[in-house]
């Protein structure tokens, strides 16, 4: 790519400027439109991904292909609404095709054992096959200019006009305020469909209004976007917000945050390198927001959640550091420190692991050491003490209730112990009323290991 | 030679169709799993994400379908699966979610690759979509001293090797396609066979790119044996239809392309497009005219059935009627006891007439000798299953008529005996009325 990299153009400073102060009159409009198409296209997507439809747009999309050259065509031949070129009459025919799409996709599903995968699958390459025998022959058919059907497969910023993004808004923001207006119906039947319904929702209605919806962000998208890659916008805000947040309103919320600011960024992003295809350039940084999101995001992010993971492995290690250390005590019937090395046979612990669980808990103030062994420090009895006894507790109900052998115990408890809640733990204490109020006796014998 | 239909010519229509039903072949040896794995989207998936592969390639090598193209795509193809699987288990993504987000970022990569690279080399955007098979036999490699367009020459041993794949791992491919669960259990490796598939199915995406486009090779990957699956229920036949169908439908497409824009006076247009709206063809004729399950067989097993139990409804409660001493019946009063429309029970007198199983007397209708036999089966299952029920299963003696009414249409001489073995051969029902003895 080293040629490539160097034949590119990258704007100069004083252009860039201008994209980004929104001073161009075009720019803006086509910036505005397009982020209103984001953000619409977010709230949708949102619900189609609950649905578990996410890719019902992607057959849709490819169905407005042959719909829009028929529109064309027609408008070619009668010469009216400019001969075929408005946007009106071409959206028009390209809702007309998906609306054909959905109907063939339901009428497969019904009628056939065909799954929902391959009903997707014939919907989106057959109507596209059709849509591009009918754009060949468009194509020469010699009168009007066929050539800028094309902008509809890749989309092309471009070649949006002020009327155009008009339109696009428009449709963008009805779109959005269907969808906040039956938020909390459409909300119910995602969820819960059969509850839905049992109070009385027409949850095929609202499943219709949703595909009606579907279609209209998906047309008016063709422009800015193209009919190819439609459906990530549809996808990925949607997706990326999953990442943040665990509950509906909320997430259609982030998802239209997101796609907003990715459409915002890729329709400036093209508009400085005009070379470009534009559908592209706003998927790539729609990519990047999901990829920072599946990061970051607060919920269900990689990093957040290895830092969870992290947090609690780093609480049972020193748990057990504790337990081992009391442990060790009650043995030897003396406050005297533990030498690390008998430490180390209780639990199977490497040298070098064992040293920084105990740096940890000295800096937690749960341990002293000195050169004889850890020993632990008042915060720390009460910890380890607390811990032993929930350990124990555990150990007891298992062997009492649960039939365990005492000797298998141990291991058992070990995995439960750290995530007993307080009302679990007088729960236990209550059960086994004898242990109330001492340190309960392990059950079994304490040892280095097996 | 025989000259071609349609002014066309067999150097190069017939190299055209050649290359498409190589093409279509070895897609659709492939996508039978991927319909039967409900992973038909996967195809879509791989066949838009291999495209930086392609472009990368291109730009570096400067042709299509190279080796390094192949080795590339199939990496590409598996990462796809693997990407896919992991946002879905790690990310917690919804699965066609996860497939949009990869599919996309990696189609919208490629796009820009080849924009990028539009100045040195000449693959168009257009090309990436619908493929250009028209122009395949233009380029021609020598294969044994014989001309061959390289399309085919490349295609021909990919639909080779998936035949091949397919029949060496037969037994792996059906075992984890219908039961993962077990084949898992029973040592196979359900997941080796699922990438395995993904790379069969990124190279031959690779392979069909030129002529047909990343979008319609997913109509040659899914539709073919979509139709051969709404054909069989075996796997082995629906394996040999779908490439059938798709080697027609290849054919069939070339054919459209040219003969069905002449019919509108316009010239040729694209074959790739016109292939998927052969193969969408033959998709609806199998869901109309499928022997088994198709529109046209099941409506007419339903009327055939919906007639049958009209004659049975007319034959038995004309022999009600003969019980209570009415010998004829009219249509209309036929139509009000048996609870169904006119014209229902004017196609059944007809019938029942056409087999002498009724006759009109006066504008009356009454049974005659030869229906009689049936009539009395009829209502020897109807009371004995009243009987049965209000024996064996506790129903109330004036709810059983119902479920009688549906049951004595599908029972047989077997089940009577066993019903009346049951029922220690009752000669009355719980009302009282007569069973008609064993005929």
């Amino acid at each position: 790519m080293s040629a490539g990299a160097a034949a590119m153009q990258w704007p100069a400073w004083p252009e860039v400027a201008r994209v980004l102060s929104l001073a161009d009159y075009n720019t803006r409009v086509v910036v505005i439109a397009t982020t209103l198409l984001g953000v619409a296209s977010g709230a949708v997507g949102s619900f189609m991904l609950l649905r578990k439809r996410a890719l019902v747009a992607d057959a849709l999309s490819h169905a407005t292909l042959p719909g829009i050259v028929v529109a064309f065509m027609i408008g070619a031949a009668t010469g009216v609404a400019g001969g075929g070129k408005s946007l009106a009459l071409l959206l028009l025919g390209g809702a007309l095709g998906a609306a054909l799409g959905g109907l063939c996709l339901v009428a497969l599903r019904r009628s056939t054992r065909l799954k929902d995968d391959a009903a997707l699958g014939i919907v989106l390459s057959v109507f596209f096959g059709a849509g591009v025998a009918l754009l060949s022959s468009a194509q020469r058919m010699g009168q009007g200019h066929a050539a800028g059907l094309e902008s509809f497969i890749y989309g092309k910023t471009a070649s949006v006009v002020r009327s155009d993004a008009v339109l696009i808004g428009a449709c963008a923001l009805a779109c959005l305020a269907a969808a906040l207006a039956l938020f909390k119906e459409l909300r119910l039947v995602c969820f819960d469909e059969a509850f839905a319904r049992s109070i009385g929702l027409p949850a095929a209605l609202l499943d219709a209004a949703l595909l009606v919806m579907l279609v209209v962000v998906t047309i008016a998208g063709l422009q800015a976007v193209g009919l190819v890659l439609v459906i990530a916008l549809l996808v990925i805000p949607a997706a990326a917000a999953r990442f943040w947040t665990d509950s509906a309103g909320p997430m259609v919320a982030v998802a239209c945050g997101i796609g907003g600011a990715c459409s915002a960024a890729g329709a400036a992003l093209s508009a400085l390198l005009p070379d470009l295809p534009s559908g592209a350039m706003i998927v790539l940084v729609a990519a990047a927001g999901f990829f920072l999101s599946a990061l970051a995001g607060a919920r269900r992010g990689v990093v957040r959640r290895w830092l969870r993971r992290r947090a609690y492995t780093l609480t049972v290690e020193r748990q057990h550091l504790l337990r081992a250390i009391l442990e060790a005590r009650e043995e030897r019937g003396a406050d005297a420190p533990v030498p690390v090395e008998s430490l180390e046979r209780r639990r199977v612990w490497a040298p070098a692991s064992l040293r920084s669980i105990a740096a940890r808990a000295r800096r937690a103030g749960l341990v002293a050491s000195s050169p004889a062994g850890l020993a632990l420090t008042r915060e720390g009895l009460a910890e380890a003490e607390r811990v032993t006894r929930r350990h124990r507790l555990w150990e007891l109900y298992l062997i009492s209730e649960a039939s365990v052998a005492p000797s298998h115990v141990d291991r058992d408890a070990d995995d439960v112990e750290h995530v007993l809640p307080p009302e679990l733990v007088a729960k236990l204490e209550a059960r086994l009323a004898a242990e109330r109020a001492a340190m309960p006796a392990s059950p079994h014998a304490i040892g280095g290991g097996p | 030679m025989i000259d071609a239909p349609l002014g066309m010519t067999w150097s190069l229509d017939g190299w055209i169709i050649a290359t498409g039903v190589l093409c279509a072949v070895a897609c659709a040896l492939p996508g039978n799993f991927l319909v039967l794995r409900r992973m038909s989207m996967m195809g879509d998936a791989i066949s838009h994400a291999v495209l930086p592969g392609i472009a990368a390639a291109f730009l570096v090598t400067s042709s299509v379908a190279s080796v390094p193209m192949f080795i590339g795509a199939a990496a590409v193809g598996v990462l796809t699966a693997f990407a896919t699987e992991w946002l879905r288990r790690r990310g917690r993504v919804d699965e066609g979610a996860s497939m949009g987000v990869v599919f996309t970022t990696l189609f919208a990569l490629g796009l820009v690759l080849i924009v990028r690279g539009a100045d040195h080399v000449d693959l168009d955007p257009g090309c990436v979509l619908y493929g250009a098979i028209e122009y395949t036999p233009l380029q021609k490699v020598s294969v044994l001293g014989v001309p061959v367009p390289r399309a085919a020459a490349v295609l021909a041993p990919i639909a080779l090797a998936n035949a091949l794949f397919v029949a060496v791992f037969y037994k792996e491919l059906a075992l984890t396609s219908f039961d993962a669960a077990f084949a898992h259990a029973a040592g196979f490796r359900p997941s080796l066979m699922h990438y395995a598939l993904m790379t069969i199915v990124a190279v031959t995406t690779v392979a069909a790119f030129e002529s047909v486009g990343n979008v319609l090779v997913v109509a040659m990957l899914i539709v073919p044996p979509a139709a051969a699956h709404l054909l069989t229920d075996r796997l082995a036949a629906m394996i040999v239809l779908s490439t059938v169908i798709a080697a027609v439908s290849a054919a069939a497409g070339h054919v459209a392309a040219i003969a069905v824009p002449a019919a509108f006076g316009m010239g040729s247009t694209s074959t790739a497009g016109m292939m998927a709206v052969a193969a969408g063809g033959a998709l609806v004729l199998a869901v109309v005219l499928g022997p088994q399950r198709g529109l046209v067989a099941s409506r007419l097993r339903r009327r055939r059935l919906r007639h049958s139990m009209a004659d049975d409804d007319v034959l038995v409660y004309l022999a009600r009627a003969r019980e209570r001493g009415e010998p004829a019946l009219a249509a209309a009063e036929l139509g009000r006891r048996t609870g169904s429309r006119a014209a229902l029970v004017r196609g059944a007198l007809r019938r029942l007439a056409g087999r002498g199983a009724v006759e009109q007397r006066a504008g009356d209708w009454s049974l005659t000798e030869r229906g009689s036999p049936r009539a009395g089966e009829l209502l020897r299952s109807h009371r004995l299953w009243e009987s049965y029920m209000v024996e064996r299963a506790a129903v109330r003696p004036d709810h059983a008529h119902a479920p009688a009414e549906l049951l004595e249409h599908v029972t047989d001489a077997d089940l009577r005996r066993r019903l009346a073995d049951e029922t220690g051969r009752p000669t009355t029902d719980p009302q009282g009325k007569p069973i008609p003895p064993q005929g």
